[in-house]
C-alpha cells in the first residue's frame, strides 16, 4: 500500500525536492507550508510519518510536535524534524519533545531516504 | 607598539594584581592620578626616578616593569596559580619558579595565556551566536537555501532520466536557489564585516559613544558650567563629526545627563569632598542634598577613584557602560542578575550596597554600589521609566572586612554551577 507522508515546511524548493524524492519512492507527499494547523491536518489524516520543519509561519516544529506527542491518538507517529537550527540545544529539545530523528540542514539525499525508510518500516497504511 | 612603549601596561598589570587604587599608587609616588592614568595608558613615557619609585611601591624590580618578556611571564605565571586556587605562598613562588626551571615556566604561561585568550573568544563568540538575532537569521537562511541547492542538486546529478517536466523545474529552481545562496551568503559576509569594523574601530553606535567617552576620560568641562542645551550642542558640533547618525542620538542623552548632574553637583565640589580613596556614596548624597544616583554617576567621572559604572533602564537593558578592569558586562548576552543593579531596579528608593567579584575574572573585587531616579521629568499618570545605576569601585586591598558574593557575566559562560539564579546551562560546565 503506499505510505503516506505529512511535510510541514516554508521552503517550497526544499519541500519540491522532498516531494519529488519520496515520490520515486512510492510514497503519497501531503505538504504544508504553515504551522497553524498542521497537527489538526495529521490527526485527520494518521500519515506513516511527520516531517517537520522548525521555522514554520503560525507555530514552530516544536509545538506541533508537542500538540502530537500529547496526543494519545498521534503520539506513536514517527516524526523527523528537518532543520537548519542544527545546535545541540536544539536537538537535545527536540529530543526531549519526543521526536524519532532530528537532522540538520543541508542534509544529503541519501540519508534522507535511509532516515526515511528506517523510520516507516514496519508501518503499512 | 615598541616594547618600551609598553611599560604603562606593566605598571598597570602589576597594580592591579596587588590590588592597588591608581588613586593610592599616584598618591604614594607624588604624582596625579590623572598622570599616573596618561602614563598606565602608554600615553606618556616614563623613566628614571619616578619608575624606580614606581616600582619600589610595586615591589617589583624595575626591569620587571620596563622588561616586558619577564613581567608577562609573572603575570601569566601568577594568573595560572590564581586559576589553580594555589595557596598564596605557593603563588609567591612563582619568580622562583621561573627562575629555576625557566622552560617548564614559559610552558605554563604560554598554556594559560592561551587559556585567557580561548575563553575571551568563547566569551564573544557565544554572546554573538547565541543572541544576536540578525546572525541567527541570516545563518539560518543561509542553511535553509544550501539545503535546498544541495537537494535539487543531487536529484539533477544522479543519473536517473527525469522527466522533461521535472528537470525543467528543478533547473529554475536550482537557479533560483544559487542566486538566493550568493545574496544571502554576501549578506552575511557583509554583515560580519561591519562587525570586524565595529570591533576595531567602534561601529555601533553605544561601541561609537563608549570610545568617544574614553577619549574624553569622561569629563566635559563646557557642561560643569551650567545647565545649557547650547553648550551639548556645541560640545556635539566641535567634537563628534565623525560619529554616526545613531551614535550622536545616543551620546546626546548622556552629554544632556551630565549637564544636569553637573549642574546639581559640580565635579570639583566633589572632588574638593573627598576624604581618602572610599567615598561614601550616601554621605556625599546627604551633603550636597542630591539624589544617591547622581553620586554614583558624579564619582564615576572622576579619573582619580578608576571606578566603573553600569546604568540599565526599566527593562533591565544596559543602556551605558564604563568599564573596569576585572568586571565584564556583556555587550548582545543578558547580564547576571545577582549583580546590585538589578536588586536596585526591584527596589526604587534603596541603595544598595555590596562588594562582589565575578567568577573566572581573577577574582577582581569591587564595592558596588546602586541606585536608582527617573529618566524623565515628573508628569501626571507618565509611566515611571527607572533607570538603576552601579557604581563600581575597586575593593581596598587586603580588606577582608566584607564578605564577598560570587557574581557572574551572563549564565552561558558563568562557571558557578549551584546558582540560585542559573538561566541556562553553562557552556563552561563540567
Amino acid at each position: 500500500m503506499t505510505k503516506h507522508v505529512v511535510l510541514v515546511e516554508d521552503e517550497t524548493n526544499i519541500a519540491e525536492a522532498i516531494r519529488f524524492l519520496l515520490g520515486r519512492e512510492g510514497w503519497r507527499v501531503e505538504m504544508l507550508a504553515n504551522g497553524s494547523n498542521a497537527a489538526e491536518v495529521i490527526r485527520a489524516a494518521m500519515p506513516d510519518l511527520v516531517m517537520l520543519d522548525v521555522m514554520l509561519p503560525g507555530k514552530t516544529g516544536f509545538e506541533i510536535l508537542a500538540e502530537l506527542r500529547g496526543d494519545p491518538a498521534c503520539s506513536d507517529i514517527p516524526v523527523l524534524m528537518l532543520t537548519a537550527r542544527g545546535q545541540a540545544r536544539d536537538r537535545d529539545q527536540a529530543m526531549q519533545a519526543g521526536v524519532n530523528r532530528f537532522m540538520a540542514k543541508p542534509f544529503a539525499n541519501d540519508e534522507l531516504l535511509a532516515t526515511v525508510r528506517e523510520l516507516t518500516a514496519g508501518r503499512v497504511s | 607598539m615598541p616594547r618600551e612603549s609598553l611599560t604603562g601596561s606593566r605598571i598597570r598589570e602589576r597594580r592591579v594584581m596587588r590590588a592597588l587604587k591608581q588613586a593610592n599608587l599616584a598618591k604614594q609616588i607624588g604624582i596625579s592620578a590623572s598622570y599616573l592614568n596618561l602614563i598606565e595608558h602608554n600615553r606618556r613615557r616614563i623613566g628614571g626616578k619616578l619608575l624606580l619609585d614606581i616600582a619600589d611601591v610595586l615591589g617589583v624590580e624595575p626591569q620587571a616593569l620596563t622588561e616586558g618578556a619577564e613581567a608577562a611571564l609573572l603575570g601569566s605565571l601568577r594568573e595560572a596559580a590564581l586559576a589553580a586556587r594555589l595557596s598564596d605562598e605557593d603563588a609567591a613562588r612563582a619568580e622562583a619558579f621561573a627562575g629555576r626551571f625557566p622552560g617548564w615556566a614559559e610552558a605554563l604561561a604560554n598554556g594559560q595565556r592561551r587559556i585567557a585568550m580561548l575563553e575571551r573568544t568563547v566569551e564573544m563568540l557565544s554572546d554573538r551566536m547565541a543572541h544576536d538575532p540578525h546572525l541567527a537569521a541570516s545563518m539560518h537562511e543561509l542553511l535553509t537555501t544550501a539545503a535546498a541547492v544541495r537537494s535539487t542538486a543531487e536529484i539533477l546529478a544522479d543519473g536517473d532520466a527525469l522527466e522533461p517536466e521535472w528537470q525543467h523545474r528543478f533547473h529554475v529552481n536550482i537557479d533560483a536557489d544559487s542566486r538566493r545562496l550568493a545574496n544571502s551568503a554576501q549578506a552575511l559576509v557583509d554583515y560580519l564585516e561591519r562587525g570586524q569594523q565595529a570591533q576595531a574601530g567602534g561601529q555601533s553606535p553605544q561601541e561609537e559613544v563608549e570610545t568617544y567617552l574614553e577619549e574624553h576620560e569622561y569629563r566635559f568641562e563646557p557642561l560643569e558650567q551650567g545647565q545649557d542645551p547650547a553648550r551639548v550642542d556645541a560640545l556635539i558640533e566641535g567634537s563628534a563629526s565623525g560619529l554616526s547618525e545613531a551614535a550622536v542620538f545616543v551620546l546626546r542623552g548622556v552629554l544632556e545627563q551630565v549637564a544636569k548632574d553637573a549642574m546639581m553637583l559640580p565635579l570639583s565640589a566633589l572632588e574638593a569632598a573627598l576624604d581618602g580613596d572610599c567615598p561614601d556614596p550616601v554621605a556625599l548624597a546627604r551633603q550636597f542634598a542630591v539624589p544617591v544616583a547622581v553620586v554614583l554617576r558624579r564619582l564615576a567621572a572622576l579619573p582619580v577613584l578608576g571606578a566603573g559604572l553600569v546604568v540599565c533602564d526599566r527593562s533591565g537593558t544596559v543602556i551605558f557602560r564604563k568599564s573596569i578592569d576585572g568586571f565584564s558586562v556583556p555587550r548582545f548576552d543578558t547580564c547576571c542578575p545577582l549583580w546590585p543593579l538589578f536588586a536596585s531596579l526591584c527596589a526604587p528608593g534603596s541603595v544598595m550596597y555590596d562588594r562582589i567579584g565575578q567568577l573566572g575574572r581573577g577574582q577582581v573585587q569591587f564595592d558596588a554600589y546602586a541606585a536608582t531616579d527617573l529618566s524623565q521629568a515628573p508628569d501626571y499618570n507618565a509611566p515611571a521609566l527607572s533607570r538603576a545605576v552601579m557604581l563600581l569601585l575597586p575593593a581596598p586591598a587586603g580588606d577582608t572586612s566584607r564578605p564577598v558574593r560570587a557574581v557572574g557575566a551572563t549564565c552561558r559562560i558563568c562557571p558557578r554551577t549551584a546558582c540560585i539564579a542559573r538561566r541556562e546551562p553553562s557552556i563552561l560546565a563540567g
